[in-house]
């Protein structure tokens, strides 16, 4: 173990920047570099150039790698079409979400697993046991790729300079081995903001190369670097879901509203996997008396409900509770996603957030906030 | 942004001004103003409340967190300024200037401030 957190292989160059840096999950990362608003803004309208190098890859491959992730994981990973990804989540056998994953199948026989970096480790140990009776090998590619993303509706334009790879032809949710500024790269079209965008799976030694290229082939559209606030700020407008938020190990994909990622439908290891069985009588629940939905809340005042905040009715009974807030640069107020029990789960109630002693009115919405226009 | 020679500081990260009849102005520091980060809320105390040196009186809402705001001296407010309450970017823009949160008639000699250089050093420099 060393001490402190970890850097990334983009250290240097946020530091030249004057980003303000924060531990996240063990990584020192650049939590802004300027005005968090100005960069959030920046990629709802031009772009913004993003290092995720905290994110845990993993790349589970062998004959049976796809049988091993679909008895590891909640999705139908086999039948994933070549280069295509999906969100997907791990859980326990008690249902429980240990973190939710994009899956990208990278080729015939192998697939790159991307975890939460603060549940990284929870993640390979799982595959890990999981894949133990297949024909599968799990690997830990924690430090073997840095990840860059290009977000926004000029990513496209700029990732277009830099390589000849099908842009046009790289659907949502799909991914290529690619050739960007002169570097081979896996490049996906995938991202947490609600903007259309790229990630870059890259060699580290390769990191600072293609930040810069990026950098220069952004200049003229637009393109800041962004932080890791207003990376939160873009996925809660976007009804994005975030780890220790509004997913936690107590609870479960239909708790968060999120049950079309278990794949009862499976038809490898005899339709069976790991936490099936909570599963399937959560789903049940689910559809007989839904407990709590994950809503979102927005407020017509200026003070902000967060995480942990309870959700109280007209008369300050508790209802439910915040699991982000934030200012929302996009709607001009402040914004929330909660779990707020049925009876108030309805589009266009009214709840209150105790901010701190104070009930601030809320109405409840659909989620997302923000949907961009296609 | 360096720290104006003429401000007395406290290591709550709020500023002061030297009294003119009595009144002094509050504000925060660009150090504490640049670790909010984007302020999206202010709250100010009332005209006419006392404050007590290194009490909160208010509080500051950015993207990521809620700040108390901490009075650096006694007193009794006798202004606030509805425009940083009104554009609490103001802060961020400038936190020396037109970011001032309040004024307030001195209760005696505000005890236990710093000096910029103090302040300074204190921020790490």
């Amino acid at each position: 173990m060393t001490a402190g957190p970890r850097r990334t292989a983009l250290d240097a160059v946020h530091r030249a920047l004057g980003a303000t840096m924060t531990d996240f999950a063990g990584w020192d990362m650049p939590l802004r570099y300027g005005s968090e608003r100005d960069e959030h803004n920046a990629v709802r309208t031009r772009a913004g150039l993003f290092d995720l190098s905290h994110m845990g890859e993993i790349t589970v491959s062998g004959p049976q790698a796809g049988e091993a992730l679909d008895h590891a994981l909640v999705g139908f990973v086999s039948a994933l079409g070549p280069h295509r990804a999906r969100y997907t989540m791990i859980c326990a056998e008690d249902g429980g979400i240990l973190d939710d994953l994009i899956v990208y199948r990278t080729g015939e026989q192998e697939f790159l697993v991307v975890a939460n970096a603060s549940n990284a480790q929870v993640v390979l140990d799982a595959l890990t046991a999981r894949a133990a009776g297949f024909d599968a090998a799990v690997r830990d590619d924690r430090d073997a790729y840095a990840l860059v993303a290009v977000q926004g509706p000029e990513a496209a334009a700029i990732l277009g300079a830099l390589t000849d790879a099908d842009l046009a032809g790289l659907k949502y949710y799909a991914c290529l081995p690619a050739t960007v500024a002169g570097r081979e790269v896996l490049l996906a079209r995938t991202g947490y903001t609600g903007e259309d965008g790229f990630e870059v799976f890259a060699a580290p030694a390769d990191a600072e190369h293609l930040w810069q290229a990026l950098t220069e082939a952004g200049a003229g559209h637009g393109l800041v670097p962004c932080g890791l606030s207003c990376r939160d700020t873009l996925r809660l407008e976007a009804g994005m879901p975030l780890y220790g938020h509004e997913l936690t190990a107590a609870t479960t994909p239909f708790d968060a509203g999120l049950g079309r990622v278990v794949r009862f439908d499976k038809t490898t290891n005899g339709g069976d996997f790991v936490g099936r069985a909570a599963l399937e009588k959560a789903a049940a629940d689910a559809e007989a008396a839904p407990p709590r939905r994950l809503v979102g809340l927005v407020s017509a005042g200026r003070r902000v409900p967060r995480a942990g905040y309870a959700v109280v009715d007209a008369d300050g009974a508790p209802v439910g509770e915040v699991t982000s807030g934030a200012p929302s640069p996009t709607l001009g107020k402040p914004i929330a996603i909660a779990y707020v029990d049925a009876a108030h789960a309805a589009p266009g109630s009214s709840v209150a957030v105790d901010v701190r002693g104070t009930r601030e009115p809320v109405e409840v919405v659909a989620l997302p906030f923000y949907k961009r226009a296609r | 942004m360096s720290n104006p020679q003429h401000l007395q500081f406290s290591k709550e990260h709020e500023w002061l001004t030297a009294p003119e009849g009595g009144v002094s102005t509050v504000g925060i520091t660009a150090h504490a103003a640049d670790a909010l980060g984007d302020v999206v809320y202010v709250q100010l105390p009332e005209v006419g409340q006392a404050v007590t040196a290194g009490e909160p009186c208010g509080e500051l809402e950015s993207t990521k967190s809620v700040s108390d705001l901490y009075s650096p001296a006694s007193g009794e407010v006798t202004e606030v300024n509805q425009a940083v309450v009104d554009d609490p970017a103001l802060v961020n823009s400038g936190p020396f200037e037109d970011g001032w949160l309040f004024k307030v008639r001195l209760d005696g000699d505000p005890e236990g401030l710093l000096s910029a250089d103090e302040y300074t050093a204190f921020t790490g420099g």
